[in-house]
């Protein structure tokens, strides 16, 4: 099954100073007050992040639920902005690959997958035994997931003590994390391309295409910026 | 059950699928990646960018209560907090706890 000392010890990564548990619960606790405030019970809100723990979706949710929009529209809309995960996934299961272990567990575990958890597993993978990586990355996974719900229901119970400012400042946090988090990874030519060049173009797609403009920027940068790496080797 | 509440399941329902099958076909796709091959090299750039794209788009064309800061107090939280990571050493607690507080505070002032 899973080994629980390298599960543990991936749990317990986000317990560094670092870690992005802050980063995270601040983000969550705006997504809870604000189910709330759009008509989720306690129940629902609690699912919402369980079943889907990814905050953008989330975010394209629940703007899309206030206005009435179909279920066909809010798959549509969630699913753009969450097929990140797709490259995301694609870049970092193969580092877990290990034929002792079933399949089940990377289906099962990436669900797990949102960046604060593929940032951890980037930067820690090299230091884990192959054949437990696997069991490393779920005890990574449980621990931001766990910190994700237990956020969502401490913002849908305080939601009526926050003031519109103390929201606002809450959801900078993010943002401003990962965003720090990303020009830290920075290793070499092509990531520094591929970071620099997403964050001009994912903006600048956006005049074009709303809806598409993290995909296009994102995988117009990346493309680019894999060959500037190529280029430099 | 309600007419709303029922709605509301299906609205989890339907936004959770969308977000697994990125995540699960990108487990199938890896399955078949080797971590040296060059389009696994593709797909690192390609995620890394995608965040980034994501990130800039919340800044500057956010949804959400980061509508009410203004776009020059967004990007200039976003500078002085890369300017705090890079001072602080690269800590990222620092930059995270002073962004939270610097917008709380601008935004009453300016």
């Amino acid at each position: 099954m899973i080994n629980s000392a390298y599960f543990f010890l991936g749990f317990k990564s986000v317990r560094s100073f670092d870690s992005p548990a802050i980063a995270l619960a601040c983000s969550f606790i705006a997504i809870g007050a604000l189910l709330k405030n759009i008509g989720f019970n306690l129940q629902q809100s609690f699912f919402s992040t369980f079943f889907t723990y990814a905050l953008p979706g989330q975010l394209v949710m629940a703007e899309s639920f206030i206005i009435g929009a179909s279920l066909i529209n809010i798959f549509i809309g969630v699913w753009l902005v969450n097929a990140r995960l797709f490259p995301m996934a694609v870049s970092m299961f193969p580092l877990l690959k290990s034929k002792k272990q079933s399949k089940w567990k990377y289906y099962l575990s990436c669900h797990f997958l949102a960046v604060s958890s593929w940032l951890i597993m980037k930067k820690d993978y090299r230091t884990i035994t192959e054949e437990f990586r696997i069991d490393f990355w779920i005890g990574i996974g449980t621990a931001t997931w766990s910190i994700a719900i237990l956020s969502t229901v401490l913002g849908f119970l305080v939601s009526d003590y926050l003031s519109k400012d103390m929201m606002i400042g809450l959801a900078i946090v993010n943002p401003i994390y990962f965003f720090c988090m990303l020009i830290g990874s920075i290793k070499n030519i092509a990531i520094g391309t591929s970071v620099i060049l997403g964050t001009i173009l994912g903006p600048a797609f956006y005049l074009i295409s709303p809806e598409w403009c993290i995909l296009y920027g994102g995988v117009s940068a990346g493309v680019v910026a894999f060959f500037a790496g190529e280029f430099d080797e | 059950m309600s007419n709303l509440s029922s709605n509301i399941i299906l609205v989890i329902a339907v936004t959770s699928i969308a977000t697994y099958l990125s995540r699960s076909f990108g487990v199938l796709f890896s399955e078949k990646i080797d971590e040296h091959s060059k389009i696994f090299k593709l797909f690192d750039c390609i995620a890394y960018s995608t965040l980034a794209a994501l990130i800039s788009k919340v800044v500057i064309f956010p949804a959400g209560d980061l509508v009410e800061a203004g776009i020059f107090l967004r990007i200039g939280v976003v500078f002085l907090c890369v300017i705090a990571f890079y001072v602080f050493k690269k800590n990222l607690v620092y930059p995270t706890i002073l962004s939270a507080i610097l917008l709380t505070v601008l935004i009453k002032i300016i």
